[in-house]
């Protein structure tokens, strides 16, 4: 690590860039606390108490009536984004492969074309996609979100493999060649071993874009196999009855955790796939 | 690369061999002619049918666009993503780009700021749009909070007024990118040359001097893809609409991304749902084409 700062020492301008560091700590931090403390609220405490206002009773009220009115939802986000994950990250191993060991003619145009299906705005597709699941049997059924999700999520997940493994010396796969190794042979015994970094970032960017995907949820599911962003967003969204703002952030919670637990725990590889995924080409 | 060569004896394994890299790119071609191409075109076609809540292929020119010219509530989301793109890019630019010099000043639990400033990333737009629709609650949020904490005076009802309620979404948006803006950046500032660094601190210039005249300007790709992610961020956002606003109050912080949604889908106007989402498409293209471009150009240069 390099650093430009001159002699770390107590001085005037170190105080002031930490006080403002630590400072936006706490504001980035502001709206979690501020839905744990909500979550774990009594109605009653929410309307005399404020934002940050600790809960005068510690209420699981909120956790347990949001749990009853998303699991299923929940249980249908899982559906959707496992299968998809999976599907979507080995076709984009396999397309990663191909377009960097084995281009053939049209191999980099094709990769052109999918290049801009990262900056596709889904909108221009959702119609004619709608028409095709229709057609297909699968509007309204996670199979069909699953679908949709493997689909457009091809161009991040090929682009994640395809400059990895460019990065790979030919003359390792070319020396297989000779020795008589097969396309799939020397994808399993030679690429894959190698791979395990770049599976992880394309797991873990899939699994965010999937788990928090909405428009695709909205557009393209319906009541039972609606995912948990679009169950949240009806939750929060209701009119009817007095506001339960502790079931809703608990709800809200609930959405949220399983994204935020994969960047504690896999924080290194969320980053790398942000990053890779914003410096395309 | 050419793997023609090393079969020279043409068994049908080796014929086999040679057409498989086709036969398993062949899904993934079909895929992207069809779902992406094929698809912009249908949109493309709709936007020139008279459909509302089925396709119908009556060809009607370019009746469609006069319409969403005409539209008003059209005119209200696209001077909203003007408004919204240019302060959500702005904004998170600087603080992106401040929080990531303060960082790389040597300081302790680095990891651990970082992964503060960040974790808002990992979050749906839906469950960010939750927490912060209730954080501006007029009357039960910060708005109370700050009232409560002795600021007598102090009002926040944005929310619920046509004139400002495009600002909290910049507010969400902005707390929910900054901290990539940063790691971008972060990443750029670790691999600029110390030695130009050292050279201007020996002609006695100072460190903020140092950073405004020669680390940001060597930093120009970066400033580039943030603002490109940014304005793509900022053109298909809805999800974000979608959990705070709805849109409202009445269709006052529409998106472009929200009125074809709603009018697509729920208002059956396919025809002119159809207009609009080509018009996103053709902003989409305004940005990234010369991106792109820029991209393979200095590709070739290396």
């Amino acid at each position: 690590m390099t650093s430009l700062a001159t002699k770390p020492g107590i001085s005037l301008s170190r105080i002031a860039i930490y006080t403002v560091l630590i400072l936006a700590v706490l504001l980035y931090l502001v709206p979690l606390v501020v839905m744990l403390l909500t979550s774990f609220k009594t109605p009653e405490d929410i309307s005399t108490g404020n934002l940050l206002s600790w809960p005068t009773v510690v209420s699981g009220i909120g956790w347990v009536k949001a749990w009853a009115t998303v699991n299923g939802y929940f249980w249908n986000s899982i559906k959707i984004t496992v299968p998809a994950v999976l599907i979507s990250t080995a076709i984009g191993a396999l397309n990663g492969y191909v377009l960097s060991m084995w281009r053939f003619r049209g191999s980099q145009l094709f990769f052109g074309l999918l290049l801009f299906g990262c900056f596709l705005p889904f909108q221009t597709v959702l119609l004619p996609a709608s028409f095709t699941l229709g057609k297909m049997g699968l509007a309204s059924t996670t199979t069909g979100l699953v679908f949709v999700h493997v689909v457009y999520g091809l161009a991040f997940t090929t682009l994640f493999f395809r400059n990895y493994y460019v990065s790979i010396p030919d003359a390792l796969v070319k020396a297989a060649r000779l020795d008589g190794a097969g396309f799939f042979t020397i994808f399993r015994m030679i690429i894959l071993p190698m791979s395990t970094p770049i599976i992880m970032v394309c797991l873990i960017w899939q699994f965010t874009q999937i788990w928090n995907d909405f428009l695709f949820g909205v557009v393209f599911s319906s009541g039972d196999s609606q995912p948990i962003t679009v169950a949240l967003n009806n939750l929060v969204n209701t009119s009817t009855g007095a506001k339960e703002y502790n079931v809703d952030m608990a709800a809200a919670m609930i959405a949220g955790l399983p994204t935020l637990l994969v960047y504690v725990v896999a924080g290194k590889y969320f980053v790398r796939g942000l990053t890779a995924g914003a410096v395309k080409g | 690369m050419s793997s023609v060569a090393v079969f020279s004896k043409a068994s049908p394994f080796d014929a086999l061999q040679r057409w498989l890299p086709k036969l398993v790119l062949a899904p993934s071609m079909f895929i992207v002619l069809v779902g992406f191409y094929g698809y912009i075109l249908w949109t493309f076609l709709l936007s020139f049918t008279n459909s509302t809540f089925l396709p119908t292929y009556k060809w009607v020119g370019l009746a469609q666009y006069a319409r969403l010219f005409d539209n008003d509530r059209w005119w209200v989301a696209s001077k909203n993503l003007a408004v919204f793109g240019g302060m959500f890019i702005g904004i998170t630019l600087v603080i992106g780009v401040l929080l990531a010099v303060f960082l790389d000043q040597r300081i302790r639990r680095e990891g651990f700021i970082r992964t503060i400033y960040l974790y808002p990333m990992a979050l749906s737009m839906i469950v960010t749009g939750t927490a912060w629709k209730w954080l501006l609650n007029p009357g039960m949020g910060l708005d109370k909070l700050l009232r409560d904490w002795g600021w007598e005076g102090f009002r926040l009802d944005w929310l619920i007024d046509p004139d400002r309620v495009v600002y909290c979404l910049v507010i969400a948006a902005v707390w929910q990118a900054s901290g990539f803006i940063m790691a971008m950046f972060l990443a750029g500032l670790r691999g600029v040359d110390q030695s130009i660094i050292r050279a201007a601190q020996i002609d006695g210039a100072s460190m903020p001097s140092i950073y405004w005249k020669v680390v940001l300007p060597s930093l120009r790709p970066v400033f580039f893809s943030a603002v490109m992610i940014l304005a793509h961020i900022a053109i298909k956002s809805f999800d974000l609409v979608a959990a705070m606003t709805a849109g409202g109050p009445g269709y006052s912080s529409d998106l472009p991304a929200m009125f074809m949604y709603s009018f697509t889908f729920s208002r059956g106007q396919m025809g002119m749902g159809s207009a609009s989402a080509i018009l996103m498409l053709g902003a989409i293209l305004a940005i990234i084409v010369p991106y792109l471009y820029s991209e393979l150009r200095t590709k070739r240069h290396d």
